[in-house]
């Protein structure tokens, strides 16, 4: 569906996205994860056609997006990080006026605005103008607009920023089950617990590079240990870089971070047991399961103490 | 495969075959907006009274005082003078308030145009869209204006019937010009700069008296800006007074017309594609 080889893009002199690998098969959902501006948005751009690759070789669905860039977005979906709604026309018109620039007769994206507004739970807001709608409001709409074509594969840039954890599940019901229809998903997420839940494959972006590639729970297994020990100190806020060298030895790693040391260890009550016997006192200890959110922060430095 | 950014700018930008479905869908999404924002209506009807405000005020209220005037070898009531300049400026108005108002504020605050972008629509064709819009804006105008100056008796029905056409010309050139325009502007600060544009133009433009009455090197200075072409081309359909010199005019807003709007599809690409 999306194959990508040494793309590259460069605004003027900054390159936003330095030279990146990635090939999407049908049906998958592909997740990107980074840290602001490490380069998701201006890769997505770059496959939905709206932004032309600065070099390197980009096919979509087998086609070239600079000569059929039209005939590609004909079949995608598109989600972009900022909701443009158009604020001067109702809920219903914004899906039914985007219908329309994509070739479909008036009746069909009557009836397609319907279905999608019941889909996103929308109907009851359908005649609202676009403005008053709350955010989560919004975003749902957006990813109805986006689904207006039928696509063969959706992009989603940031699905669930700035949503409650309601509106959150919700969408992410909406997704699997396009998900099961047989659609391709892309999305780019700062939230872990979204990749893990949505992506059956994801890359991690740094600095415009893929910092690491693989199925969340073997990027877990690759970057991380089975448990994470979280250690806060009553003064800990000055004092963790000290602490954690203190503990230098223990488990896989230590990674003090501004409010608590992150102790990686296979196991981690062993680990906390040599804590306590080098005299140690954390004003609070969790030991918990290693998730992506480790292997994000790992892989996109947090200074480190190996 | 191998591409540049120059490559994949001229090739969106130029090919050709133009879609007419997409390009009706621009359209179309300004009728909607139309029909459900009151807004609009209210920008849409006070764009129309400025052109025919000065017309009753200085063409009728002055021309009482100034009497008949000599101008193309005839001679006319002063408000028979007056009153295609105004409709030449009325078709002018109609599509810049659209093409720069309201298009700068698509692209700028409201993103119309990127979330178009993101479906098969080009930037050319939003081009296209915008100033068909910005036409038949200007050109709503201009038809009951022409009501009006027939109603009035300052233009038979024959020469009301030429200028029209002459008309939807001016709406296209400005319209095109506009486009790119607002591609240009920074902020709303840059408005000003257009409004004195504007005003300059209308005051001068042959509007309210022949240019032979300025000096020579002002006389030039004005035939070299459009709405003197406009204004010239509208009132000798108008008057029926036929020359070579007509030809000249509309090949003058032509040009205008093409330039505009190669440009403002350009400029729109390298400003919602980068
Ligand atoms: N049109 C542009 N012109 C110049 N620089 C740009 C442009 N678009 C993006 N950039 C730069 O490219 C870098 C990557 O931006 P991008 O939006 O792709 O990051 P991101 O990973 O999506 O970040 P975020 O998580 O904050 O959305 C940033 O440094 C940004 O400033
Ligand atoms: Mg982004």
């Amino acid at each position: 569906m999306i194959f990508a080889r040494d793309l590259v893009k460069r605004f003027g002199d900054f390159t936003a996205v330095n030279g990146i690998d990635v090939e999407v098969a049908p049906g998958e959902a592909f997740g990107f994860l980074g840290p602001n501006g490490a380069g998701k948005s201006s890769t997505m751009r770059m496959i939905s056609c709206v932004s032309a690759p600065t070099s390197g070789e980009l096919r979509i669905l087998g086609m070239d997006p600079v000569r059929d860039g039209t005939r590609i977005r004909a079949r995608l979906g598109v989600c972009p990080q900022l909701d443009h709604l158009d604020p001067d026309l109702t809920v219903r018109e914004n899906l039914t006026t985007y219908a329309r620039y994509f070739g479909l007769s008036r009746a069909e994206g009557r009836r397609r605005a319907d279905e999608l507004l019941d889909f996103v739970q929308l109907r009851d807001r359908a005649g609202s103008m676009v403005e008053p709608l709350s955010g989560g409001m919004k975003r749902r709409l957006t990813i109805a607009r986006a689904m207006i074509n039928e696509p063969d594969i959706v992009l989603l840039d940031e699905p669930t920023t700035g949503l409650d954890p309601q509106a959150r599940h919700l969408l992410w019901e909406r997704l699997f089950r396009l998900k099961q229809r047989g659609t391709t998903l892309v999305l780019t997420t700062h939230y872990m617990d979204e990749a893990e839940q949505l992506c059956d494959r994801l890359v991690v972006m740094d600095g415009g590079k893929i910092v690491a590639e693989g199925s969340p729970r073997s990027l877990i297994e690759t970057y991380s240990t089975a448990e994470v020990v979280e250690l806060r100190f009553p003064d800990g806020l000055d004092l963790n870089a000290d602490y954690a060298a203190k503990m230098s030895g223990i488990g896989e790693r230590v990674d003090p971070l501004p409010d608590r040391v992150l102790l990686y260890a296979d196991d981690g009550d062993a680990a906390l047991t040599e804590v306590h016997r080098r005299g140690l006192t954390p004003s609070s200890v969790l030991v918990r399961r290693s998730t992506l959110e480790d292997v994000f922060l790992h892989l996109t430095g947090r200074t480190l103490v190996d | 495969m191998l591409t540049t950014l120059a490559a994949a700018r001229s090739t969106r930008a130029t090919r050709p075959g133009l879609s007419t479905t997409r390009v009706g869908a621009v359209i179309g999404r300004n009728v909607g907006a139309l029909r459900s924002g009151p807004s609009y209506w209210i920008v849409l009807v006070s764009g129309f009274f400025e052109p025919l405000l000065y017309l009753l005020s200085i063409g009728v209220g002055v021309g009482a005082l100034v009497g008949d005037l000599t101008a193309y070898g005839r001679t006319m009531p002063y408000a028979a003078f007056v009153a295609p300049a105004m409709l030449a400026v009325s078709a002018m108005t109609g599509a810049l308030a659209e093409t720069t108002f309201n298009v700068f504020f698509k692209l700028k605050y409201a993103k119309t145009y990127e979330a178009m972008l993101t479906t098969p629509v080009r930037p050319v064709e939003i081009a296209f869209g915008e100033l068909t819009w910005a036409t038949v804006r200007g050109s709503l105008y201009t038809a009951i204006f022409l009501g009006v100056m027939v109603a009035l008796g300052l233009a038979p029905v024959g020469g009301a019937l030429a200028a029209f056409p002459a008309t939807i010309l001016v709406s296209l050139a400005f319209g095109a010009v506009g486009l790119t325009i607002s591609t240009l502007m920074r902020g709303w600060q840059d408005f000003d700069l257009l409004n004195t544009g504007q005003f300059a133009m209308f005051l001068f433009s042959g509007t309210f008296s022949p240019v032979q009455n300025y000096p020579a090197w002002m006389e030039v200075l004005i035939q070299v800006t459009p709405l003197y072409h406009a204004v010239e081309l509208v009132r000798g359909l108008s008057l029926g007074v036929y020359g070579l010199g007509l030809l000249g005019h509309a090949a003058y807003l032509l040009v205008m017309l093409a330039a505009g709007l190669w440009f403002a599809a350009r400029r729109m690409e390298r400003l919602l594609c980068p």
